[in-house]
C-alpha cells in the first residue's frame, strides 16, 4: 500500500489519470464516502459504547443510554472488575506472556529468516515449506496433544514457560523477516565476505541493522496473538495469579458475573482494560500494519 | 536446490561437508531453533493427535506407564454416533454458509471503496482494523450487552426483536455468531483485498472507461476477476477460521447453547477432551474437523477453476 494514491481525483481534470474518474463520478465519490460511513459506524459504534458502558453507575440499555449523562458515569466498574480479578497482577501476567512470545519470534525469527533468505544450506527448501504449511493447520487441533505434552508430560501447568511455549515463535514473522532479507541484494552480503567478514559477523553487522524496518511490523503482528489469545492460556492456568487478563476476563464473564450487581458495567470495565493497549499500539503505528507486510506473510 | 561446484583449491574435508550440508553450513545453525520449534509444538503433536485418535488414551500424572491398547475406529464411532458431535459440524455448516458469502462481499466492497482517494482515509483503515486487533474476549462482551433481551439493539427494533432474545434463541444463536465473526475479521480480510487491489493493471480500468462501462460494470469485469487469487486465499482463511471457532460459542452463546444449537467441534473437543477426560474422542475430532476442512478447501478449489 503506497501513500501516492493510485487514482487520486484530486487532481485537475487535464490529468490523464483523471480519465478514471470522469465528472459524473463526483457523486459516485459520495456514494463510496457514504459507505464507507455506514462501515466506519458499525465497527466503531461497539468500542464507543463499551466505553459509555464501563462508566455508566446503573447499566441504561435504552437508546438514550448510548449518550452518557454526566450524572451517572462514575469509575465505579473499574473498581468492581478489579476487585474481582486483581488487574495488576492479571495485566502483567498478559505482558509477561506477551513480552516472552515477542522475544522469541524476534530473535530467533530474524536469524531463521535471514537464513532462509540469504543462505545456502541443505534443508532450506524443506524447512520453507513446513513454514507455509504451519500457517495453514488450525492451532486449534493441535490443543489436545499439546495440552497432553505441555501440562501432562511437561508439568508446565500454570507456568509461563507453558503458555509461551506453543506461540514462542511466530510463522508469519518468520516470512515477513523473510521477506525482507530477499530484498537486500546479495551483492552486499558477499562484498562483506570478500573483506573477510565472519558469517556471524555478517549477520550482526550487515543483516541485523538493515532488518530493523521490518522489525516493527513483525513486533505489532506478533503482539495481537499472545495478547487476545484465550484457548490456550485458558487450559493452560487455573490458578488465578497466573491467569493473563483474556482468561481472567473470560472466567468472570462465565461464572461470577451473574451475582455482580451490574455485571456488565463490570463486564465491560475489563474489556476496556483489554482492548486499549492493542488498540492504542495500533493506531499509534498503524502505517506500520501495512497489508504488503501482511498479504505478503500470509500469501505464501 | 544448491549445485555446489567442487574446486580444486579447496581442501578435501570443506568440500565433502559443502556437499553434504550445503554452500553456508551455518545456515543450519541459524534455522535449527525454529526447526526444533516446528517439530515440538507441530510436527509432534500432529502425529500423537492422529495416534490417540486410534488408542485408547486416558490422561496419567508425568511418569506414570498406563497401556493404551490400539481401539481402531472405536473413537471414530463414538464421535460420529454422538448426536452432540454431529450437531456441531452442522452448526459449523450453517455458520460458514453465512460467512464466507458475507466476508467475501463485505470485505472486496469496502476494500474498493477506500482504494481511492477520499477524506480521511487513515481513519477509515483505523475503523475497520480496529475489531481485529481486540481480543474477542473484550469485544464479545460488549456484544452481550447489545444483544441481550432488554439490550440497545431490542429496545432499537422494538417488536421485531426475536423471543428468545438473539443468543439464546435456537433459530438465531448461530447466525449470530456467523455475524459476529464476520464483523471481527472483516478488517484483516480488507487488508488483504487492499493489497491485492494494487496489483490490478489501472490499464484494464481506463480502457473499460474509454468502452463505456459502468463503475458497476467495470468492478464485475475487471476488480472481481483481477482479486481471483486474493478470493481464494479469503475464503479458504475463512473456512480455517470458522473451523476454529471456540471463543464464541463458549462466551457469547454461554457454551454452545442453547441445547448445542450453537457448539462448535473445538469446544466439543474441549469439553469431551478436558473437561470428561476423553482426550482420545476429542483427537478424532480434531482429525475429523481437519478432513472436513481439507475436503472444503478441496471442493472450492475445483469450483474456482471453471
Amino acid at each position: 500500500m503506497t501513500r501516492t494514491l493510485p487514482r487520486a481525483s484530486y487532481r485537475p481534470p487535464a490529468d490523464p489519470a483523471a480519465v478514471t474518474e470522469p465528472v459524473p463520478g463526483a457523486r459516485r465519490r459520495w456514494l463510496r464516502i457514504v459507505v464507507l460511513v455506514l462501515g466506519a459506524l458499525a465497527f466503531i459504534f461497539p468500542f464507543y459504547y463499551m466505553l459509555v458502558g464501563s462508566l455508566q453507575k446503573k447499566s441504561d440499555t435504552s437508546l438514550g443510554g448510548a449518550i452518557p449523562r454526566p450524572g451517572n458515569l462514575s469509575l465505579h466498574n473499574y473498581g468492581q472488575i478489579n476487585a474481582a480479578i486483581n488487574l495488576g497482577q492479571t495485566l502483567l501476567n498478559s505482558i509477561i506472556f506477551t513480552a516472552g512470545v515477542v522475544l522469541g519470534t524476534v530473535v530467533f525469527g530474524i536469524l531463521v529468516g535471514y537464513a532462509l533468505a540469504q543462505l545456502h544450506y541443505r534443508g532450506r527448501g524443506t524447512l520453507f515449506a513446513v513454514m507455509v504449511l504451519v500457517q495453514v493447520v488450525p492451532f486449534q487441533l493441535l490443543i489436545i496433544p499439546l495440552y497432553v505434552q505441555i501440562v501432562r508430560s511437561y508439568g508446565l501447568a500454570d507456568s509461563y514457560l507453558g503458555m509461551i511455549l506453543p506461540f514462542a515463535i511466530n510463522s508469519t514473522a518468520v516470512f515477513v523477516f523473510r521477506q525482507y532479507f530477499l530484498q537486500v541484494p546479495v551483492e552486499l552480503f558477499d562484498a562483506a565476505r570478500i573483506d573477510g567478514a565472519s558469517e556471524l559477523r555478517i549477520l550482526r553487522s550487515v543483516a541485523l541493522p538493515l532488518v530493523r524496518p521490518a522489525l516493527l511490523t513483525a513486533i505489532l503482528m506478533t503482539f495481537i496473538g499472545p495478547w487476545n489469545e484465550f484457548l490456550w492460556p485458558f487450559l493452560v492456568t487455573k490458578q488465578h495469579d497466573k491467569q493473563p487478563l483474556a482468561v481472567a476476563l473470560a472466567n468472570y464473564i462465565s461464572t461470577t458475573a451473574a451475582s455482580a450487581a451490574n455485571p456488565y458495567g463490570a463486564i465491560l470495565a475489563g474489556a476496556c482494560v483489554l482492548a486499549a493497549p492493542a488498540v492504542a499500539l495500533f493506531i499509534a503505528f498503524q502505517r506500520h500494519f501495512r497489508s504488503t507486510d501482511l498479504g505478503s506473510g500470509v500469501k505464501g | 536446490m544448491t549445485i555446489v561446484v567442487p574446486r580444486g583449491n579447496r581442501p578435501r574435508g570443506k568440500r565433502l561437508a559443502a556437499g553434504i550440508l550445503g554452500r553456508q553450513p551455518i545456515g543450519l545453525l541459524l534455522s535449527a531453533p525454529y526447526a526444533v520449534f516446528i517439530a515440538a509444538v507441530f510436527a509432534y503433536p500432529l502425529g500423537l493427535a492422529v495416534w490417540m485418535s486410534f488408542h485408547h488414551y486416558i490422561f496419567t500424572a508425568p511418569g506414570v506407564q498406563v497401556p493404551r491398547p490400539f481401539v481402531g475406529l472405536d473413537n471414530y464411532t463414538a464421535v460420529v454416533s454422538d448426536p452432540a458431535v454431529r450437531q456441531a459440524f452442522l452448526n459449523i455448516l450453517v455458520f460458514l454458509v453465512i460467512n464466507v458469502p458475507l466476508t467475501v462481499a463485505l470485505s472486496l466492497v469496502l476494500a474498493s471503496a477506500l482504494n481511492a482517494a477520499i477524506p480521511f482515509r487513515t481513519l477509515f483503515r483505523i475503523s475497520y482494523y480496529v475489531p481485529y486487533v481486540t481480543a474477542s474476549v473484550a469485544v464479545v462482551g460488549v456484544w452481550l450487552f447489545l444483544f441481550s433481551s432488554g439490550g440497545l439493539v431490542n429496545n432499537a427494533i422494538g417488536p421485531l426483536a426475536p423471543n428468545p432474545s438473539w443468543l439464546i434463541n435456537g433459530f438465531w444463536a448461530m447466525p449470530s455468531i456467523a455475524i459476529y465473526v464476520t464483523w471481527k475479521q472483516l478488517g484483516f480480510f480488507i487488508l488483504l483485498y487492499l493489497a491485492a487491489l494494487q496489483n490490478v493493471p489501472k490499464e484494464l480500468y481506463e480502457a473499460a472507461a474509454v468502452d463505456g462501462a459502468s463503475k458497476w460494470r467495470s468492478f464485475r469485469a475487471v476488480t472481481v476477476p483481477g482479486v481471483r487469487p486474493a478470493t481464494t486465499l479469503v475464503t479458504l482463511l475463512a473456512i480455517i477460521t470458522g473451523a476454529n471457532l471456540f471463543t464464541e460459542p463458549y462466551l457469547l452463546t454461554n457454551g454452545g447453547g442453547p441445547n448445542g444449537k450453537s457448539a462448535s467441534p473445538v469446544l466439543l473437543m474441549y469439553q469431551r477432551g478436558i473437561e470428561q477426560g476423553h482426550p482420545d474422542v476429542a483427537a478424532a475430532i480434531g482429525v475429523l474437523l481437519v478432513l472436513g476442512v481439507l475436503l472444503i478447501a478441496g471442493v472450492q478449489r475445483f469450483l474456482e477453476r471453471d
